[in-house]
């Protein structure tokens, strides 16, 4: 049997693994928006993860992707034997299940409720997106500094990279702007220009103001989302309550335990 | 009636208000009990403390309540009802086009009642089309694009099924079409809040307005591009007003958004009663303006009274040809009733 202390360690390993899974259209991780419901590692190292979205009705395409996100996340954990994946609560929860935990590639499931089509490019347009909203954050927060448009386009990887930010939101996505920059491999070299646009073009000194006007109108949106998800996490996941055996790791976790002062009121 | 600081009185059309029953009583399966929870999460989440409902009132609310609501206590002077039927979740329907003309009767002077179809039960929609139009002289539809409908779970705007009903709705004057943009189910591979349809739709029926509800958000980008190039394309603002209560900057941003792209005079206020009362919405816009720095972005775009009075009323009124003057005077003839209690 596995200790009990071991235990809370590999959950905690798996709840470190499952910042990695982000909403698609929201671009933050999934634990941050509070989906992750439960993480349960049991004596043959099996791994079940159940999550749950704002809604009933949240779009399955991205219920499929956060699933299988993070079936990928958990079994990339060197001591997992296998991996489980529950999605409650949701209109399309069943068959989202059920395509996660089949064993069945990724593309051969999509491929059936696609009409033969490819999830391509959704995924596509959705980590433009986030790409544009990660770049957004760090050009604002270069011209905070003080830097001109002329010295901003014209920035390398290398000069960016040495930049001291100090905005919390900046320093939150400056090394999430940098990963997507490598893994779409529109700069990785420290001389390659940091600030190329998704289409992998230069941007002109008078173009920024206008570059930064679209990038804009792609936050307005994912705000929208963003906003309404976590309030509707908040005031669905009210229903949640602590067991009997009282609070759990995932309960601290989501922040549902009080505080110990607050607890009691005079009244 | 909205009265200014001034003394001006500013008429008021509700763009987007619903007489439902979500009761369990009426449930038919757990999509109808979790679709009114949806809608329950909504109203909860985004409402000032103070107006914050029971549950139960929320599921199924009285004609003496949505009554006092728009007219007594809130600031209408007329409302939209949108029929939202959810025939598969729903034993009677949610929203339904008999019950809300019944509870209308009583004050017909202050209610339009909007029908609605689905293109794909064929034949029958056409029918239905004309029975709405006889019955109840229909001037406008509610669209609601990821409606289940048996097997199918959502449609687009510019299926040649939809097409065909649009054509009636053209021949018979039914001009507005107000169009919901919801999650669709299938295919996975479409982004499920997309607005395209809407660009095709508007383009090909040029003689009917498309009002697009909560101003195709989460997709405000590319409904902004649409509606810049479709003279017939409207912003509903449904849904996006009670950010100007929880989230006041975000809410400067959209208007700025949609002043700009859009333009003052297509943009058209709605509560999405019973999800948000129109008093607090209508008190908070009227005092709002849209703050410096991002109004500046957008080359000075800005919230005048002019144009709050455009877009709580006037505009609305013009798509529904109400003679807003002749309106304000058969009002004041007929001042609202409060009910003896």
């Amino acid at each position: 049997m596995l200790v009990a202390n071991l235990k809370k360690e590999l959950e905690l390993e798996v709840w470190e693994r499952l910042d990695g899974v982000t909403d698609p259209e929201l671009d933050e991780p999934i634990t941050d928006m509070g989906f992750v419901e439960a993480v349960e590692v049991t004596d043959a190292r099996k791994v079940r993860v159940a999550f749950r979205l704002p809604t009933y009705w949240c779009s399955p395409n991205f219920a499929f992707l956060m699933a299988f996100g993070i079936r990928r996340e958990v079994m990339a954990l060197p001591w997992v034997a296998e991996a489980e994946v529950l999605l409650n609560d949701h209109c399309f929860g069943d068959k989202v299940n059920e395509g996660v935990n089949s064993g069945r590639a990724f593309t051969e499931i999509f491929a059936e409720y696609c009409d033969g089509a490819r999830l391509d490019e959704v995924v596509e347009t959705f980590l433009a997106k986030a790409f544009d909203r990660r770049q957004e954050t760090v050009l604002l927060g270069l011209q905070a500094l003080g830097h001109e448009p002329a010295e901003i386009t014209a920035m390398t990887l290398g000069a960016l990279r040495r930049v001291a930010f100090s905005g919390e939101e900046e320093l939150r996505q400056l090394p999430r702007y940098l990963d997507l920059l490598l893994a779409q491999g529109l700069a990785s070299e420290p001389q390659d220009l940091a600030f190329p646009t998704w289409d992998g073009d230069e941007i002109a000194p008078h173009e920024l103001r206008a570059h930064l006007t679209k990038l804009r109108s792609t936050r307005i949106n994912m705000e929208f989302n963003g906003a309404l998800c976590r309030g509707l996490a908040k005031t669905r996941y009210k229903e949640v309550e602590i067991g009997p055996d009282g609070p759990q790791l995932i309960d601290f976790i989501a922040g549902r335990v009080p505080p110990r002062d607050e607890g009691v009121t005079a009244t | 009636m909205y009265t200014t600081k001034d003394g001006k009185e500013i008429f008021v059309l509700d763009g987007h208000t619903h007489f439902w029953d979500g009761s369990p009583e009426n449930q038919a399966n757990v999509h109808g009990k979790q679709f009114i929870e949806c809608f329950y999460a909504y109203h909860t989440n985004l409402s000032p403390p103070e107006q914050l409902w029971e549950k139960a009132k929320f599921e199924k609310y009285s004609e003496d309540d949505i009554y006092r609501d728009l007219f007594v206590d809130g600031p209408n002077d007329m409302a939209i009802i949108q029929t939202t039927v959810l025939s598969d979740f729903y034993k009677k329907g949610f929203g339904c086009l008999e019950r809300s003309n019944e509870m209308a009767k009583r004050h017909p002077e202050r209610f339009i009642v909007n029908g609605s179809f689905d293109p794909r039960d064929g034949e029958k929609a056409l029918e239905y089309i004309h029975y709405m139009k006889e019955t109840y002289d229909i001037s406008g539809v509610k669209m609601y694009t990821a409606e289940w409908n048996g097997d199918s779970k959502g449609w687009a705007l510019n299926d040649p099924a939809a097409y065909k009903c649009f054509e009636l709705c053209d021949k018979l004057g039914i001009k507005n079409i107000h169009v919901h943009k919801g999650p669709t189910i299938i295919p996975l591979s479409k982004d499920a809040f997309s607005v395209d349809d809407v660009d095709y739709a508007a383009t090909d029926f040029q003689n009917l307005n498309w009002i697009v509800e909560h101003c195709g958000l989460p997709r405000l980008d590319d409904f902004c591009w649409i509606a810049t190039q479709e003279t017939n394309v409207y912003a509903g603002l449904a849904v996006a007003m009670p950010f100007i209560h929880s989230r006041p900057r975000y809410f400067g941003e959209v208007m700025a958004e949609l002043l700009w792209w859009v333009g003052e005079d297509k943009i058209l206020f709605g509560s999405d009663y019973a999800i948000w009362t129109p008093k607090w919405l209508v008190d908070q816009f009227m005092d709002y303006q849209i703050p410096d720095d991002i109004s500046a972005e957008r080359g000075g775009v800005q919230l005048t009274d002019e144009i709050k009075e455009k877009i709580l009323g006037l505009n609305a009124a013009k798509l529904y040809g109400i003679d807003v003057a002749a309106k304000k005077a058969e009002l004041a003839g007929a001042p609202v009733q409060i009910a003896a209690e």
